[in-house]
């Protein structure tokens, strides 16, 4: 095999070195493995994921009929989209504030507007749960008003990481443009349209995903902050594990593990690889 | 003879499908300044690059001071490189930067600091040992990257377009220090450069690089008065280049009938069968520019060439001032296009010329250079 | 980059300012400062606390018990982050240095985890570790392997395979976690090795260094503002992990997380996790402290 074999290279080609190359094949290893082995027992005839006992795809029947998994998925995904809506919003906001404006506090603002993204999910879980027990916040009410107290709690830390990349973006934003666009008569609000949100762009798109991904990922801050009836994906796999696990989940999470790969193709699509890795650090 | 420094024998390196560097061989003698001038993507880096070790040659062996170098790496290797960016160590002062190979080399404290500092004296950096390279010019770190390779007492130094982010009044003045400096140290220097000035100013001789393959080996002087085939010529300088016949062959004269130029007569023989198709060059700086109607060019070509040849009439198109000379662009009467330069001896020099003048120019037999390729 | 002051542009500033100020004062900062509040309080029948300002809650929360647990989670994330940091660092080296075609797939297998659901990847892992999951099966293999061998040889063959128990231990929660973080940490790593002047190496190549030299004397020093933040990106939530300990974990396992949680959840406590929480916040406080000094220290060099 053309990887393993061993030519003469030059000194920077440290990824031809086969200790290199064996090191990142078995990390790739260690990463994936898991994930193709929950993805083959979801066509596992059997009950318990431990022997194969022969291709099904019953499963994916049986989860097509649980309403659990359903309302699950369905909760899960209407979070995440109204999250993503509100964060792309308020984030933007915020950094076209704290990149513009020069305003009193404003490194205090600053600091205290990215803390919900150094703040252990915990304490902010639980800060959620204090609050809305404490605030009296409705319960019961009909699907999907019920989701508001969850959809808050994700936009609260979502928003300071499109914040982030919306940001960073806007650094190289080239002020001599918005002045170009003003002297050609537009107006401020204008010039904000058709010259600052064209450039950022990129950054909204990978903001976006940014949001849908943390959101739809969320497990701690969601456990704190769920009711009955109120139940994610993760929350719902979650209390799965613990009381036992049913193989239809094994399909469920085959699908979304499919879905984060096509979501990741766009998202690669839309801006390259490189791109998105440095929007992670 | 001494033996070469660093032999290049074949040597082919391939990325991909396309050749870099197609079949070279070279040698360089110990004390040279060697430059290798080529056009960017020419190979000349990927040839350097092989001769420190960065790069591993697809076919062909490379010998420095006599020893095969396929299986020995860069820091195994009795050359050091100064390069393009000088990649000098952020992270450490001056004086670290400067030490780092010797410290690796476990040359002794004592001995190191003498080294370190003769180094630093040597290239006008005393007295820097403890600035961050952050806070030096450009051509600053390419000293302590110089000192930093010098004071490891190379074979070879070589030399990765060393001036080409320096702006142009330190360049010329690094082009003298890189020469004086060569002979005080007497290392063998290999540059590569893609700058004919570079290297015609520094080098004791010149390998033209075109397309992966040594176009010519020569000094300076040679390579710019006897060019060996036209991408030479045009590449070294600038230059009239003129489609011809060859009319006469014989061993001491030659003459070409070029349609654009006319007929030219040279006073020496070229090798090329009667009426072969060639190219003569012709320098502009190699031409006497005469108002025309005057007859001073046909008697003054008339001198050494036959009558009829190396002369020429035209008519001014466009001129530019440059200060020391003004360069002449001329529609011939035969409609093709030639420049000619005229130095500014004087200082109202340049008026007895203007836009749409009737001129004429004529050119010692000895100018024009004959090329078969 | 020339900044305005708000005071010449208050519409457009109020336009863009007044909803992630008030989104950060009321769903960030007051429910902050309840738990905060509650801190100092103290439980009065089932549902009722009073702020009484007592320390009482702090106090307990650094009784050795808990002190241990903090410690132990340190001590964990601490392990988790050298363990990603060094099994980590040579794949943002590998993709750095890898070829224009592979760099992609490899960044790609990079990220996909990293996009890839929490408690999906937590839980594949878990079939993996399990008693009778591959992990254990394979390892089995081995062992029965190299107990083919010896009697090959003529030797005593090993005693039978026992199941290790992988699953439920402080192991379990280890690999679990490394298993979610190591993309954090690669992908920091990658960037600033990315951004490193590659001439840098091969001057120190050029200057006599070997490899493992060149690696610590200019590697690590030029890419270590990537290092340290990758450490940050790894260790703080590390620190936070709630889900792992209390999937992977066995009974002595909990993180300062889980104890969290639990008053929250089930000791109905609220005070005391409110007082452990706030401790855990500044913690984090004193890392990201520690990581700024750096910086700073860094700059006056």
């Amino acid at each position: 095999m053309a990887l393993f074999t061993r030519t003469v290279r030059a000194p920077l080609e440290y990824s031809k070195s086969l200790w290199m190359r064996g090191w990142v094949t078995m990390v790739m290893l260690f990463l994936y493995i898991p994930l193709f082995v929950l993805m083959a027992f979801s066509f596992n005839d059997s009950k318990r994921n431990v022997v194969w006992r022969g291709f099904t795809t019953k499963y994916y029947g049986v989860a097509w009929e649980n309403d659990q998994l359903w309302n699950a998925m369905m909760n899960s995904l209407t979070i995440a989209f109204f999250a993503t809506i509100f964060s792309l919003v308020i984030g933007s906001m915020a950094a076209v504030m704290l990149w513009r404006f020069r305003f009193p506090l404003k490194s205090a603002v600053d600091g205290t507007m990215s803390l919900p993204i150094i703040v252990p999910e915990i304490c902010l879980g639980v800060a959620f749960l204090v609050f809305f027990s404490t605030v009296g916040w409705p319960t019961g009410l009909g699907w999907p008003f019920n989701l508001g107290a969850i959809i808050i709690a994700h936009v609260t830390f979502c928003f300071p990481f499109v914040t982030m990349v919306v940001r960073a973006r806007l650094a190289t934003f080239n002020r001599e443009q918005e002045e170009a666009a003003k002297d050609l008569g537009a107006g401020e609000w204008q010039a904000f349209r058709d010259v600052l949100i064209p450039h950022i762009k990129p950054a909204l798109v990978s903001g976006a995903l940014l949001a849908f991904t943390l959101s739809l990922d969320d497990f701690v801050i969601t456990f704190f902050t769920s009711t009955p009836g109120t139940d994610t994906f993760p929350v719902l796999v979650y209390s799965l594990v613990k009381r036992g696990v049913t193989p239809d989940v094994n399909a469920a999470s085959t699908i979304l593990i499919l879905f984060t790969v096509l979501l990741t193709a766009i998202a690669l699509k839309l801006q390259g690889a490189k791109a998105l890795a440095s929007t992670h650090s | 003879m001494t033996e070469p420094i660093i032999q290049i024998r074949n040597v082919t390196k391939r990325f991909g499908k396309v050749a870099a560097v197609d079949n070279v061989s070279l040698d360089i003698m110990a004390g040279e300044f060697f430059v290798l001038l080529g056009p960017s993507g020419c190979g000349k880096t990927t040839l350097l690059r092989m001769i420190a070790g960065f790069e591993v040659p697809t076919e062909g062996q490379i010998l420095i001071d006599g020893q095969d170098m396929s299986r020995v790496p860069p820091n195994k290797r009795p050359v050091n490189m100064v390069f393009q960016s000088y990649a000098v160590f952020p992270h450490m002062s001056v004086a670290d930067n400067v030490a780092y190979g010797l410290k690796i080399a476990g040359v002794g404290r004592g001995e190191r600091e003498d080294r370190v500092r003769e180094a630093l004296d040597l290239v006008k950096l005393g007295g820097f040992e403890d600035r961050m390279p952050d806070q030096m010019s450009g051509g600053q770190r390419q000293r302590v990257a110089l000192a930093r390779s010098l004071v490891m007492r190379p074979k070879v130094l070589l030399l990765d377009e060393p001036l080409s982010a320096l702006d142009a009044k330190l360049r010329a003045q690094m082009q003298f220090e890189l020469a004086d400096l060569q002979d005080e140290v007497g290392i063998t220097f290999v540059t590569v450069t893609h700058d004919q000035d570079e290297a015609l100013s520094m080098a004791s001789r010149i390998a033209v690089i075109n397309k992966g393959e040594v176009a010519q080996l020569a000094t300076p002087s040679d390579l710019y008065e006897y060019p060996a085939n036209r991408f030479v010529a045009d590449f070294v300088g600038s230059v009239n280049i003129f489609e011809g016949k060859l009319i006469i062959d014989e061993p001491d004269k030659a003459a070409v009938d070029c349609p654009g130029l006319g007929k030219v007569y040279l006073n020496h023989g070229v090798t090329g069968p009667h009426g072969a198709d060639v190219w003569v060059a012709l320098r502009p700086e190699k031409m006497y520019l005469h108002v025309q109607g005057k007859g001073k060019a046909v008697e003054a070509a008339a001198k050494d060439a036959p009558e009829g040849h190396n002369f020429a009439r035209g008519q001014i198109k466009g001129m530019s001032y440059l200060g020391d000379i003004t360069l002449f662009e001329i529609k011939l009467d035969s409609g093709a296009m030639i420049r000619v330069s005229r130095p500014n001896l004087s200082r109202h020099d340049q008026e007895d010329f203007t836009w749409d003048d009737k001129v004429s120019m004529h050119w010692r037999a000895d100018s024009p250079v004959v090329l078969l390729g | 980059m020339a900044e305005q002051d708000w005071k010449q542009q208050k519409r457009p500033f109020a336009a863009v300012a007044t909803v992630p100020l008030f989104w950060t004062l009321i769903f960030f900062l007051i429910p902050m400062g309840f738990v905060w509040f509650y801190s100092f309080g103290r439980n009065v029948g089932l549902t009722e606390i009073d702020i009484v300002g007592t320390l009482d809650n702090y106090k307990r929360a650094t009784e050795w018990l808990y002190l241990g647990i903090f410690l132990k989670s340190l001590a964990v994330a601490a392990l988790v982050t050298l363990i990603c940091l060094i099994v980590g660092f040579p794949v943002a080296m590998a993709i750095t240095f890898a070829s224009e075609k592979w760099r992609p797939w490899l960044l790609l297998g990079i990220m996909l985890p990293f996009w890839t659901n929490l408690l999906i990847r937590t839980y594949a892992l878990m079939i993996v570790m399990g008693q009778q999951g591959y992990a254990n099966s394979g390892l089995g293999a081995l062992w029965n392997g190299a107990s083919w061998l010896k009697t090959l040889v003529g030797l005593q063959p090993l005693s039978t395979w026992e199941p290790l128990p992988l699953l439920y231990n402080n192991f379990a929660v280890v690999v679990g976690l490394v298993y979610v973080h190591l993309p954090f940490m690669v992908l920091p790593l990658y960037s600033a090795l990315d951004r490193l002047d590659k001439s840098l190496i091969e001057a120190s190549l050029d200057l006599g260094a070997g490899h493992l030299k060149t690696l610590f004397k200019v590697v690590v020093p030029l890419a270590a503002p990537g290092i340290i933040a990758g450490v940050m990106i790894t260790l703080i939530p590390a620190l936070g992990a709630y889900l792992t300990p209390d999937l992977m974990g066995g009974t002595d396992s909990q993180m300062i997380a889980n104890v969290i949680e639990r008053q929250f959840k089930r000791a109905n406590d609220w005070p005391f996790g409110a007082a452990l929480s706030f401790l855990l916040i500044y913690v984090m406080f004193a890392l990201i402290a520690m990581q700024g000094l750096r910086k700073k220290t860094g700059e006056v060099r």
